[in-house]
């Protein structure tokens, strides 16, 4: 595993010119960079999209200026209609979960440091690295091409249930075209992940180098392996139903549409399809995907807590063990998704108990990190502190789940905002500050320079204020019943929550306008940063042992031998309480992984 | 910084408690018979899931407030009971927690699913199409006649295909618009997607049932409080998903008598 050859696989000369540096680039760092530029651009896309929809929900008949040139049809007079909420609010979900939540923790920082982490030049396959973004990116504009024809997006929500994503235009603006686009979108979005769990599984397995044994690697790479495990399998299921899909559409097949279904008094021409078929298999795939949106997120901030508490884990083996419990149960739970969905309610409870069990795996894990504050010699900077964030907001989303994981809770909570309050909190914010901490962490490695510390933080503090006031209270709406995926609030049992969603909308335009703060402190900082040194926060992984930034090849023709694992802190050692993985240092160790 | 990161968790973790304990925004009151099972189970989660996610976050705030900013050579302290304690104490905690309300939980879904329909439990069918519900009560006869998907016609108001020339048992059948039900009886409902997908949810029946085309499903209830309440929609169908819904009357067996006369004579 560790011979030449294995190296001479993915051994490529410099690139030359600036295409081949820095547009059909074969290094896994640039690769990296192309998916963090993609996350970035679809995370503003997606936030804009938000406010939008925020503003809308708090003030229905409001005139959004500039509405009207966004949608031919869709903002007449610059207000809103019903459809275009829901097709605002179907991109919103599309874009975030797959442009930047899958992409931007996964993606982005594994393609740029899981190389270097095991001691590689590059990944085995360079050139399908190469095309899994290149179809990432293509995959991207389909997406976004459909704001641009037809009668627009799909309406149908990131989920896109059966039958009427099915059933065509009849369904409503957008379920023609915008359907076809949405599952032809996600299907290219498919094969580029396959293509990148490929290079990430034979890069874990086969190119570490030498005296870098499995036990040896950080956590990050143990949680990118996991996760790319995880997108095979979750992936390959997507695929084909998204297929089946646009089949319904274009070749008259009937997957998921049965027989006497009666749209604007038009029999439907289908027969013999399934419902419920659809959620089966995009559920299959659903759940897995949250723990693929946050798995990374858990290894990055396992990570950077370590750095910054100059000291390993309470245990380096219970976390790979927990997240890859969580990664195999991940498969077991998806009807927690379908509790009232029609499926045999004996179903509902088996699938129940799995969802309640794998609250374990996920407790051990933050129980560790908290654990491991005990002691520490804890430092605060913006990375760590979005890492302890990251916790706390994880708990938050986390003991939601306790409620949805039970059926006969489920009666009263599915499809209300609590669902999208859970969501939100335990995946989407927690996954953010989990990509906001690795920006940080590693912004001076991958740039050379460093982030503004006080910038930092204080798009910290908005941040995790602003998160907390935007979906702490969905929970709230959700247990007095407020249904979701409502462009507008017109029941009488209603009326009442309103100064909630406007309270909420007010936090989430200031969270959102905090993020400008983000986005000003990486262009600044990209330029006219301070230079930072190879080794900013006195760290031991491999990633710090190289240039920086790395040269194409990461190690400038000189891999390094690995002598000790990854977390190595609380030493007395030449360099101080550390000693890093490539240094052939002995020192006294309470511990070593072999 | 530190201590004010552990003083901001701290006061938003209480802040986010409040309104659940002085039920600012509570749920919906509970009109139903089953419905006492599942306010039991929310009530323990919410103990359980209350506790875990306050200790969760001032131990974390604590942590953070006593272990950083240390001098540079303040001596790295164990956890006392180490990895092994903690992952005992999660199986042990969470284990017991997620077997009780698991196993603790099954009683109220049982009660609903489980358990079948009284012998004179009152038989409704309820159409949801898009973007209404229509009910039909089968009548004297008590027989629902057969639904022909061909002859569904919005504008003559044959919403659910019936053919009251020649089926016998269609004839009698009375179609309405809004659902009313008798208090204290127990009803079967009868569930039927003409399009899409939806779902029947009355927050104060503790119901809630996507309708599946091509599934004919049921479900069954008892109301215990007279009144009016509505029915939403809760399964996204379309542009006027958010305006899908219907009134539920609760009346006294007389009311609902008078109520059913009035709709057989509109037929």
């Amino acid at each position: 595993m560790h011979d030449v050859s294995a190296h001479a696989a993915q051994h490529h000369a410099p690139p030359q010119g600036f295409i081949r540096k820095h547009v059909f680039s074969l290094d896994h760092k640039v690769i990296g960079k192309q998916y963090y530029a993609l996350a970035l651009v679809a995370v503003f896309v997606g936030m804009v999209l938000s406010w939008i929809m925020r503003l809308h929900l708090g003030w229905t008949n409001l005139a959004i200026p500039g509405l009207h040139l966004l949608s031919k049809n869709g903002a007449p007079g610059d207000i809103m209609t019903p459809e275009y909420y829901l097709q605002l609010m179907t991109m919103h979900g599309t874009i975030m979960v797959f442009f930047v939540l899958t992409t931007a923790p996964f993606a982005a920082f594994g393609n740029f440091f899981l190389p270097i982490q095991v001691g590689a030049e590059d990944m085995p396959f360079p050139r399908f690295n190469m095309m899994s973004f290149w179809v990432t990116f293509v995959a991207f504009l389909v997406l976004v091409s459909s704001f641009f024809v037809g009668d627009g997006p799909t309406l149908g929500g990131w989920t896109q249930y059966a039958p009427l994503n099915a059933v065509g235009s009849v369904g409503g603006p957008g379920e023609g075209l915008g359907v076809v686009l949405w599952a032809a979108s996600i299907a290219i979005f498919c094969i580029g992940q396959l293509l990148g769990s490929l290079n990430f599984i034979t890069t874990t397995l086969d190119l570490r180098v030498k005296g870098m044994s499995l036990m040896r690697l950080p956590l990050t790479a143990w949680a990118w392996f996991i996760t790319s495990c995880m997108g095979l399998t979750a992936f390959a299921v997507l695929m084909p139903a998204c297929i089946l899909v646009i089949l319904d559409h274009v070749a008259g097949t009937s997957f998921f549409v049965p027989s006497n279904l009666v749209i604007n008094d038009q029999l439907q021409p289908h027969s013999g399809g399934s419902t419920l078929l659809w959620q089966h298999l995009f559920w299959f795939f659903g759940h897995p995907e949250v723990y693929i949106a946050i798995v990374p997120g858990m290894g990055i901030v396992s990570h950077i807590l370590i750095t910054n508490m100059r000291r390993p884990l309470l245990s380096h083996r219970v976390i790979i063990g927990c997240m890859a419990a969580i990664g195999i149960l991940s498969y077991m739970v998806y009807g927690h998704h379908m509790f009232v969905s029609g499926m045999n309610p004996f179903s509902s409870l088996a699938f129940s108990f799995p969802t309640l069990v794998i609250t374990i795996p996920a407790t051990i894990i933050v129980l560790i990190w908290i654990g491991s504050l005990y002691g520490s010699r804890l430092r605060i900077n913006t990375a760590s502190l979005f890492a302890l964030g990251f916790i706390s907001m994880f708990v938050s989303g986390g003991v939601s789940g306790f409620f949805l994981a039970q059926p006969s809770i489920d009666i009263m909570l599915h499809a209300t905002y609590f669902v999208v309050g859970h969501f939100h909190m335990v995946m989407a914010v927690a996954a953010i500050f989990g990509i906001f901490a690795a920006t940080y962490f590693w912004f001076p490695k991958m740039t050379g320079r460093m982030m503004n510390e006080t910038w930092g933080k204080v798009h910290f503090w908005l941040s995790f204020v602003g998160a907390y006031c935007i979906f702490m209270p969905f929970h709230y709406l959700g247990i007095a019943g407020n249904v979701r995926r409502y462009q507008a609030f017109v029941n009488e049992y209603l009326q009442p929550l309103i100064p909630v969603h406007k309270f909420i909308t007010i936090a989430a335009i200031a969270t959102g306008i905090a993020q400008f703060i983000f986005l000003y402190n990486l262009i600044h900082s990209r330029f006219w940063g301070k230079p930072a040194p190879d080794n900013p926060w006195e760290a031991t992984s491999l990633e710090w042992s190289t240039p920086t930034p790395p040269p194409f090849d990461n190690f400038g023709g000189k891999l390094p031998v690995v002598y000790h694992d990854p977390y190595q802190y609380g030493v007395q050692s030449s360099t101080g309480d550390y000693v890093m993985q490539a240094s052939s240092e002995q020192v006294v160790t309470e511990h070593e992984e072999k | 910084m530190a201590k004010f990161f552990a003083l901001t968790i701290i006061v938003i973790a209480i802040a986010s408690a409040i309104p659940i304990l002085r039920h600012t925004w509570p749920e919906p009151p509970d009109i139903s018979v089953h419905g006492h099972l599942i306010d039991e189970q929310m009530s323990e989660t919410m103990a359980e899931a209350g506790i875990s996610f306050l200790a969760a976050q001032f131990i974390l705030a604590i942590f953070i407030w006593k272990f950083s900013n240390r001098p540079k050579d303040a001596k790295i302290a164990k956890f006392p009971g180490g990895a092994k304690g903690l992952v005992i104490a999660a199986f042990l905690l969470v284990g017991t927690e997620v077997l009780a309300l698991g196993i603790f939980g099954t009683k109220a879904w049982a009660s609903i699913y489980f358990t079948p329909p009284a012998a004179n439990a009152m038989p409704i069918q309820v159409q949801a199409g898009q973007f209404a519900f229509y009910f039909r009560y089968p009548g004297a006869d008590g027989k629902f006649g057969p639904l022909h998907a061909a002859l569904i016609n919005e504008s003559n108001e044959n919403f659910f295909g019936l053919d009251q020339t020649n089926d016998q048992d269609s004839k009698d059948d009375i179609v309405t618009a809004e659902m009313a039900i008798p208090v204290n009886r127990e009803i079967f409902l009868l569930m039927h997607a003409k399009d899409v997908g939806h779902s029947f949810y009355v927050p104060e029946l503790r119901v809630q049932q996507d309708f599946v085309p091509g599934l004919d499903l049921s479900i069954h209830f008892t109301a215990t409080k007279i009144g009016r309440y509505e029915i939403v929609c809760t399964q996204l169908c379309g542009l006027g998903h958010y305006n899908m819904k219907a009134y539920l009357s609760v009346y006294s067996q007389e009311d609902f008598d008078n109520w059913l006369k009035k709709q057989a004579a509109l037929q």
